[in-house]
């Protein structure tokens, strides 16, 4: 159980550095090179977590040594293991990002600090093995996001961040009342126990798991962002620094995603109905984000629409878990974990490529920029690879999570779902070309007011994340074999949750904590 | 072998800027060597008959029907070679006709990487590899269309095309998807079912998907092969350069749709369905595309409604489909293919030599252009289809290939013959009407072009002649190599110029010679009537589809607007509802499917001062409904909160109600702060609104208690709280279960929560001490 270890070092990583961080309060320098130290270590701990899953299969630790169900556990599965390397890749370049972007008065209250805890908060959710544990990460993960919404108290971010942290607390209401709920019927927390039995309590009463996994649903939608509970976003993503938007944009939501993915799979047994009902909510999420999008005319707000929408795409895949045909559900899942990783690096990126261009241009509105390819041809260069790769643009990262979606979605005959995804993918189009158009081919307007030229250091350090971000779309482009079958294998594993309860060890260290009364110490 | 070259064009394209800077105007030559080697190694390997000369298959994602697969087959192989041969010529003319320009290298760049794509995708054999390079010809178009982009509207004509051809393709990838899917279900194992060329083993036309996925595929060729009523995006692609023009809007791009037409027919075609929807696309596209020719005065947007007009005649003869209009089709889409792209070249010239392209500005240019003009006529005859050129072999083949199909093909024949009089018209518009005539006053003294600029229109001017006089070369070669791939099987080919004297050979030299009389006749009538023309035109494209597309186009952002604030809200309160609301619907229908649940023993023993806090908690949530002010409202929650702490402090869990009423202070304090920040309270709702929240949130309540009613615990053994009880003081060393739970147990949640407290602790902080301008943000 040792070498299980390194299932928590990706959470520790960063919280060791944001701890120390804080201890260095007066000195944000200090603060800076510790949350580049965290987020390297975050990457460098995922990928040997990574190896280690793909190499032994689904890795687990007891935290305490208290045996399993009664302490907390954790454990990674290939899903949890990518999830979190993509953390680290994304941790790393904000924090880069942030060190030419946040300004010395957000840096004086520790804001790489709590870059740092929101990552560790992010990690351990996509780790822990126990279902109020992840709720504890989900509020870490809150607490710290609003702080880094609201750090700097400009009007409205605070108006952003209300909303944000209101609506997101009713998500947190929901769960925290699921999982009482979970525990008074099942007497568990372990969500690999809670995996058995869940399973028994829905041969005699289907209802009652039916409508407790409702209530998971409408939590972690909340949190995903899908249709009709995703007004938190649109409201508040745009207002921060644009640093802080590339974070929550890239990781946040697919927090949720992935709770959705890891309860339908894991906690609750195969339910009726739900691949129907969760094929609607995608095809609703994938077209009205998309329409948000195409009615904005600021930057981020297109941007922070577009998250809703591929959001859908994303949910599409798990749907197809509803599916009658095995060939389907693995291929659906799949597509879903790649959509996933996908469109984090991809997301991320765009939101730091429209700093930049902000920076360079004077504005994220539309109408009072222009002429960036001229003034800035690597920026666009920059701008194109993440924005043709989110408009699912061949052979770049975004067209192939989009193939894939489509794929499994017309192998499992979901018929209008595809048709929402397909038209959803046409305006995806339009509204990354009308800021390509606009920001960049149209001549910079008279009202332009571009600042003074930032130094060249600064552009570096903000192009570096950006360009290193886009170098991966384009590899995964290229080369998407390795990619997609780790996705494949991670569906394969989600599909098979009996690796993961043997590898947590619920039956048998329950059967002996009954036996000798004895755990493990 | 054919990945590395288009991977060479590929980094020639990357190069490209850089080979520009150090060569000057050598690098369009040297360049352009790339893809005429492109073209040799094509003849060398040219397929014989039906066959495939070379293939490649590298594994790309093969759970996904991806591979990298291309073939060289007849149709692959000459559409390769004009591609690879016109795209040369055209490197070069571009040389010139950017010299001076700091954007040539970018210019050459992206020709380049166009010729990469669309050599992958004349080459592909798999689906998927076949989709990758369709849509990178859109892209490359995109930008190219779009390279004047100062201007508005070449950037709106980029956008048109890239989201008519991208709707298209979207459409296409569908029909793909479903006739791998349709070709696996047959029998076609793994990544075959997803070989184009494999598809000839089983018969995707029995499969029941088959009809939708015809449609899709069609939707996806008709946009990017410019058919009526996605034809629009041609003629506005004109913004772009003309070479841009002359390589993808004419020669090659815009026949991929009737390529893949071409590639699937003897997959998908041969059916009623195909016949009807391909055949009437086709005859359409053809008359509109030449009737709008002869209202335009700019020589690039005649040019490019003639093209609409020739791809409708080939989508046409591959819906026919027999073997006489497979060949016929071959033999226009080669000629056109020279013809078309010598003349932009040409209106480049005129354009270049004069500074207008506007032909009511033009005439009497053959003294000064004379080497245009040489062009310019070669090319013109071949598209009026005169003797002895290539495009007359093609019309008489066009018009028996009609005749021999009975009932239809007299109709057919009908409008073939009026849509190529407009072409001949619009070749005399193009060709004759700006170089003789009475001379005008272009915009600069007129001058011919450079060498540079020359070599392309005469050589694809001078092909036209050539295969003409010795159709051999193409009879014998290339033009059964590619029938036969159309057609499925081996076939033999033979292009005269003369016919003999047959009644069926006699008809068509008749039907020839009406055509080329009544195009005369009608150029002449048209150039003294120019103004009649346009103004008809504009009348009829008043119902257009271009204008359907621009205003749909135009209304889009409001309307999504609307659509999209139906739920994104400004209104904390109304997502609140949502989100409610949402946790009834999907809760709620399972709970009262569960049936009544059974009160708990206990519950009717109550006690005073447990009534006394119940009342406190609700008297504290409906004040905080009632109080018209924010604070108030918070301040109220806040008494809840404090009065379910002493709830928990009742039920001995001291620890719990610090823990509650820490966390509601700050949450007051927390809150307050954020109000200091916003704007006055808002208007208090309605009351029709306030009574909708209040049944709503009293649903909501039942929702909880039933719920918690229904959670009836006992069926699992409470092992869980046994073993914290057993092994709390053996194994843990405290006494004090709860806190042993706490730190130890389950110390990472409680981590987790002191973090939790810790941030809001600096949250509080720093709302408190740091307060940046608002001169950014997000507000628009």
């Amino acid at each position: 159980m040792s070498s299980g270890w390194i299932v928590l070092l990706p959470l520790l990583a960063p919280l060791a550095a944001a701890a120390a961080g804080l201890l260095a309060w007066r000195a944000p320098r200090i603060q800076a090179a510790l949350g580049i130290v965290g987020a390297g270590a975050q990457l460098a701990a995922g990928l040997g977590l990574l190896q280690q899953v793909l190499r032994e299969g689904v890795q687990a630790v007891q935290l305490g040594s208290w045996p399993a169900p009664f302490g907390i556990t954790f454990a990674a599965d290939l899903l949890g293991a990518v999830m979190v390397v993509v953390t680290g890749v994304i941790g790393l370049a904000v924090t880069v990002y942030s060190l030419a972007d946040i300004d010395p008065g957000r840096r004086a209250f520790a804001y790489f600090p709590l870059v740092q805890v929101l990552l560790a908060g992010v990690a351990g959710a996509f780790l822990t093995g126990d279902i109020f544990n992840l709720y504890v990460c989900f509020e870490v993960l809150l607490m710290a996001s609003f702080v880094l919404l609201a750090l700097g108290g400009e009007r409205a971010q605070m108006a952003g961040a209300l909303t944000y942290v209101t609506l997101n607390l009713v998500s947190s209401a929901l769960f925290l009342a699921g999982v009482g709920l979970t525990y008074g019927i099942t007497r568990s927390l372990n969500m690999a126990e809670l995996h058995l039995r869940l399973g028994v309590v829905a041969e005699s009463r289907p209802e009652l798991v039916l409508a407790l996994a409702g209530l998971f649903f409408v939590a972690f939608g909340i949190k995903a962002a899908v249709f009709p509970l995703y007004t938190w976003l649109p409201a508040s993503y745009h207002t921060p620094p644009v640093a802080v938007s590339a974070l929550l944009a890239g990781l946040l939501t697919k927090v949720g995603v992935y709770a959705l993915i890891r309860v339908l799979t894991l906690v609750f047994p195969p339910l009726p109905g739900v691949g129907t009902f969760l094929l609607a909510v995608a095809s609703l999420t994938m077209v009205f984000g998309v329409l948000g999008a195409v009615a904005m005319f600021e930057t981020r707000r297109i941007l922070s629409f577009h998250i809703v929408s591929q959001i859908g795409y994303m949910v599409m895949g798990l749907a197809l878990v509803g599916s009658d045909s095995p060939a389907v559900r693995a291929a659906g899942l799949a597509a879903a974990v790649l959509y996933i990783v996908h469109h984090i690096i991809v997301k991320a990126n765009l939101f730091l490529v429209s700093g930049i261009a902000a920076r360079l241009g004077g504005s994220f509105q539309l109408a009072r920029v222009g002429g960036l390819a001229a003034a800035a041809p690597w920026l666009a260069l920059l701008f194109l690879i993440p924005a043709g790769s989110l408009a699912g643009v061949p052979p770049l990262s975004g067209f192939w999570a989009k193939l894939a979606v489509v794929r499994a979605g017309l192998a499992g005959e979901a018929w209008w779902t595809v048709a929402a995804a397909l038209g959803a993918g046409l305006l995806t189009v339009l509204s990354m070309v009308k800021i390509w158009t606009e920001a960049f081919w149209k001549p910079a307007p008279d009202t332009a007011t571009p600042p003074p030229p930032a130094a060249r250091w600064r552009l570096a350090l903000l192009a570096a994340p950006s360009l290193g971000l886009a170098a991966l779309t384009v590899a995964i482009g290229l080369y998407p074999r390795p990619l997609y079958e780790l996705a494949r294998r991670a569906a394969e594993q989600l599909l098979a949750p009996s690796n993961y309860v043997a590898a947590v060890g619920v039956a048998t260290a329950h059967d002996s904590a009954r036996g000798d009364g004895k755990g493990g110490q | 072998m054919l990945s590395a070259m288009i991977a060479g064009l590929l980094v020639a394209a990357v190069l490209a800027p850089l080979a520009e800077r150090r060569l000057g105007l050598w690098a369009a030559p040297v360049l352009a060597a790339l893809p005429a080697a492109f073209a040799a190694v094509v003849l060398l390997n040219f397929p014989r008959g039906g066959g495939v000369a070379l293939t490649e298959v590298r594994p790309w994602v093969t759970d996904l029907g991806a591979e990298l697969a291309f073939a060289l087959d007849g149709l692959a192989a000459v559409l390769a070679l004009l591609v690879a041969g016109i795209g040369a010529l055209i490197l070069i003319y571009a040389g010139g006709y950017m010299a001076g320009k700091a954007t040539r290298g970018r210019l050459l760049a992206y020709l380049l990487a166009f010729l990469a794509a669309m050599l992958g995708l004349v080459l592909a054999d798999n689906v998927v590899t076949l989709f990758v390079f369709w849509e990178a010809t859109s892209v490359v178009s995109f930008l190219l269309i779009g390279f004047d982009h100062h201007k508005g509207e070449s950037r709106a004509a980029a956008v048109q095309a890239l989201l008519v051809t991208g709707a298209g393709g979207l459409a296409m990838l569908a029909g793909l998807i479903l006739a791998g899917q349709a070709a696996s279900d047959l029998g076609l194992a793994g990544t075959e079912a997803w070989r184009i060329s494999a598809w000839a083993t089983v018969d995707l036309r029995q499969h029941p998907h088959y009809f939708p996925t015809l449609l899709l595929i069609l939707a996806g060729a008709a946009t990017k092969s410019a058919q009526w009523p996605f034809h629009f995006w041609l003629p506005g692609a004109m913004a772009a350069p003309t070479p841009v023009s002359a390589l993808l809007h004419s020669a090659t791009m815009v026949k991929a749709g009737v390529f893949l037409l071409a590639r699937l027919s003897p997959h998908l075609g041969g059916t009623p369905e195909w016949g009807w929807l391909v055949t009437s696309a086709g005859v359409v596209t053809m008359l509109v595309g030449a009737g709008m020719a002869l209202g335009q005065r700019d020589l690039k947007r005649i040019l490019a409604y003639t093209t609409v007009s020739v791809l409708g005649t080939l989508t046409m003869l591959l819906g026919v489909g027999t073997e006489l209009a497979v060949k016929s089709a071959v033999v226009l889409l080669v000629a056109h293919a020279l013809y078309k792209a010598a003349l932009f070249l040409v209106a480049g010239n005129v354009d270049h030599g004069t500074g207008t392209r506007d032909i009511t500005a033009l005439g009497g240019l053959a003294r000064h252009l004379p080497w245009t003009f040489t062009a310019a006529v070669l090319a013109a005859l071949s598209m009026a289809g005169a003797p002895p050129m290539f495009g007359f072999v093609g019309k008489e083949l066009l018009y028996t290939s009609k005749l021999d199909l009975e009932a239809l093909g007299a109709k057919l024949v009908i409008a073939a013959v009026i849509a190529n009089i407009a072409l001949v018209a619009a070749a005399g518009m193009v060709a004759v009407k700006p170089f003789l005539f009475r001379r005008r006053e272009p915009p600069h003294p007129p001058h011919e072009a450079p060498a540079s600029m020359l070599l392309g229109p005469l050589l694809l001017g001078l092909a036209g002649l050539f295969v003409g006089l010795v159709p051999a070369t193409f009879d014998r070669t290339l033009g059964p190599a590619m029938a036969a791939a159309i057609l499925g099987r081996e076939v033999e080919m033979k292009l005269k110029l003369w016919h003999g004297l047959s009644v069926e050979a006699l008809t068509v030299l008749v039907l020839s010679t009406v055509t080329v009389a009544g195009g005369v006749g009608l150029f002449l009538v048209l150039r003294r009537r120019m103004a009649t023309a346009r103004r008809l035109l504009e009348h009829a494209s008043r119902v257009g589809p271009t204008r359907a597309f621009n205003a749909s186009l135009a209304a889009l952002p409001k309307a999504a607007d609307r659509l999209s604030r139906l739920v994104q809200t400004p209104s904390l309160g109304r997502s609140l509802s949502v989100i409610i609301a949402a946790t009834l619907s999907v809760a709620a229908p399972s709970l009262i499917l569960l049936g009544r649940p059974s009160l708990p023993a206990g519950l009717t023993e109550v006690q005073l001062h447990e009534v006394a806090l119940a009342v406190l908690i609700l008297a504290g949530a409906a004040m905080a409904v009632v109080f018209p002010k924010r604070l108030a409202a918070v301040v109220a929650l806040g008494l809840s909160g404090i009065g379910i702490a002493l709830l928990f402090a009742l039920f001995s869990a001291p620890d719990l109600a610090m823990t509650q009423i820490m966390v509601e202070s700050l949450t007051v304090i927390l809150l307050a702060l954020l109000f200091a920040h916003l704007p006055p309270s808002p208007e208090r709702s309605s009351r029709a609104e306030r009574l909708g929240h209040a049944l709503l949130a009293g649903a909501a309540g039942v929702v909880m208690a039933l719920f918690v009613l229904v959670v009836v615990p006992g069926s699992f053994p409470p092992s869980t709280s046994e073993y914290f009880l057993a092994e709390s003081f053996s194994a843990a060393h405290g006494r004090n279960v709860v806190n042993v739970i706490l730190v130890d147990f389950r110390a990472l949640d409680t981590l987790g929560e002191i973090t939790v407290v810790a941030l809001a602790g600096l949250g509080v902080w720093a709302l408190l001490r740091l307060k940046l301008g608002n001169d950014r943000g997000g507000e628009p």
